[in-house]
């Protein structure tokens, strides 16, 4: 036994030094770093709470983070009905495997290619002059384009769901696959409607996976700076663009103090939701 | 087989729909990057040219493309081979109960939930701190493997939940040694499943743009370089660009798929006849 520990312990140590190096001690860094001072051009050790009196004093800090929950929900919401969906078509209405392997790898594929160049495709699609607003004008449904297809929140929503969608239809789906299909034999026997049988057999039994889709979904959003900087045109603004601003400028010490209180907002988010699965027994 | 109820068909249009809104845009823009020489980013098409293919070749008109791309390709094999390779031994070692065990485990789920742009920011400022150069192949590739090292331990998970420990210990009551078991046994049982590992480590590098953000140094990797054309670049280059890129991920895509096929197939064939009822 004791032997099996240390030979357990020899072969996570490439793994453990790679989290050292790259994970734990630059979450230290910033934490350190986050007491700093700055001035225009360098930044200083020091031990301040500068940082943290100026974020958590301004109203700036609260609309933004507002802003990024508020992503967050709605990315949340279209990508559980969507990702749900598909899943339970692709677990219950094709009945040959291979068929289902096909389908589910069509589903990923997309999660494999360059999410910028997917982000930069919708631009022919939203644009004033794009495929949505001529082909409206065309109708005859609209007589002016639609300025808030792109650059807007409509355009950042979109390309969130557009992009991580797959998050929520993987888990989902292969906790759906491990459903036994008599329980739902059972159900109709029992004389249960397709509705009921959904709802009272199938959603509770995939509540493991749509928790990990969650646990995806919502660190993406809450963590993205990129998605909303280039769909909104830089209009709006979340937490992970509020960083990126500050190191830009060369604030290092005050996009650290953002980083910190974005990564206990985030810790603590997933921290609930992984009390309703354990990720290990559902994979 | 009993006849298809109508939510079928309904889910089936669904599924339709959902697959034109992964793939329609892209497509789009694989349509657009063939637009004539005086065609703009979005319909109608000026004539049909690869003008825009041809532009991606002149280096002033679109910077450093095939320096980038051919860094973002090496640094795809190195996080991709590390990422097999340390992700394998992790599996292994959380099938044995060591101590500290857990906290590695919830520092996984961490390495996987943090925002990128934190590991950007903080290992950019060990390495100013420290007056290290930040350069992709050091900074950059270390970043990049706490994001593709929790998916690559997710799926041994996975494997390792599913993977009939009886075995190993056939292979032992034979007179195999520890690693014997390991090299002959497990490993060609998991091998379909590490290909899948080395396609997550290749394709999520080789698109990274987060965490190599401030840790990649003066020599940009391919996504870094393509956003910075999104913002001074508004021709349809950007799209025959995007074009080439996503055609080669499908290409690298399709490569690993191919291989997982020959693997199945030939275990399938070289499989044992025992229990067919031949004698």
């Amino acid at each position: 036994m004791r032997n099996n520990s240390v030979i357990g312990w020899l072969l996570a140590t490439p793994l453990s030094l790679v989290l050292l190096v790259f994970l734990v001690a630059p979450i230290a860094m910033i934490i350190v770093v986050s007491f700093w001072g700055a001035t225009e051009w360098s930044i200083y050790p020091a031990f301040q709470f500068d940082n943290y009196q100026f974020l958590l004093t301004s109203d700036v800090t609260y609309r933004v983070f507002l802003n990024t929950f508020k992503y967050a929900a709605m990315t949340w919401v279209f990508t559980l009905l969507i990702g749900f969906t598909v899943a339970y078509y692709l677990a219950f209405h094709i009945r040959s495997l291979t068929w289902q392997i096909v389908l589910f790898l069509l589903c990923t594929i997309p999660f494999l290619t360059s999410n910028i160049i997917r982000m930069i495709s919708w631009i022919p699609f939203l644009g004033r002059n794009g495929i949505a607003n001529s082909t409206l004008i065309s109708m005859g449904v609209i007589d002016e384009p639609l300025e808030w297809l792109l650059f807007s929140d409509f355009s950042v929503i979109l390309a969130f769901v557009h992009l991580y969608t797959l998050f929520m239809v993987v888990p989902i789906f292969n906790t759906m696959m491990r459903i036994d299909k008599s329980l739902i034999e059972a159900a109709a026997d029992a004389g249960a409607t397709g509705w009921q049988t959904l709802w009272h057999v199938i959603i509770p039994l995939t509540k493991p996976g749509i928790m990990i889709g969650t646990i995806f979904v919502v660190a993406l959003v809450m963590g993205d700076f990129i998605t909303v900087r280039f769909m909104s045109g830089s209009q709006s603004a979340n937490v992970g663009r509020m960083i990126q601003n500050d190191i830009g400028l060369l604030q290092y010490p005050s996009a650290s103090a953002t980083a910190v209180i974005l990564l206990i907002t985030v810790l603590l988010l997933i921290g609930t939701l992984l009390r309703f699965v354990d990720i290990r027994k559902e994979l | 087989m009993e006849p298809r109820p109508r939510s079928f068909y309904v889910l089936s249009a669904f599924f339709v729909l959902f697959l034109i809104f992964l793939y329609g845009p892209t497509l789009t823009i694989g349509i657009l990057s063939f637009q004539g020489a005086g065609g703009g980013l979005t319909f109608p098409m000026r004539g049909v040219s690869l003008h825009w293919f041809r532009d991606l070749f002149e280096q002033q008109a679109v910077g450093d493309i095939w320096g980038s791309f051919s860094r973002s390709f090496i640094l795809g094999l190195m996080v991709m081979v590390t990422t097999v390779v340390v992700s394998v031994m992790g599996g292994l070692a959380f099938r044995k109960r060591f101590a500290g065990s857990a906290i590695l485990f919830y520092l996984i789920i961490t390495s996987l939930v943090i925002p990128s742009i934190l590991i950007s920011l903080g290992v950019g400022l060990i390495w100013s701190q420290s007056s290290l150069p930040v350069h992709w192949s050091t900074s950059g590739f270390g970043a990049q493997l706490t994001w593709t090292l929790p998916f690559g331990l997710l799926i041994m998970f996975a494997v390792f939940n599913r993977f009939d420990r009886s075995y190993e210990e056939a292979a032992r009551d034979l007179g195999a040694s520890p690693w014997q078991v390991i090299r002959h046994v497990v490993l060609p049982i998991i091998a379909p499943s590490l290909i899948g590992v080395a396609l997550f480590g290749f394709t999520l590098s080789y698109d990274e743009f987060a965490r190599t953000l401030l840790t990649s140094g003066s020599y940009n990797t391919l996504p870094l370089e393509i956003f910075g054309m999104t913002t001074n670049v508004t021709t349809p280059v950007l799209f025959a660009l995007g074009t080439l890129t996503t055609v080669f991920s499908l290409l690298v895509i399709a490569t690993f798929l191919f291989v997982v096929w020959i693997l199945n197939r030939r275990r399938a064939k070289q499989g044992s006849d025992a229990g067919q009822g031949m004698v």
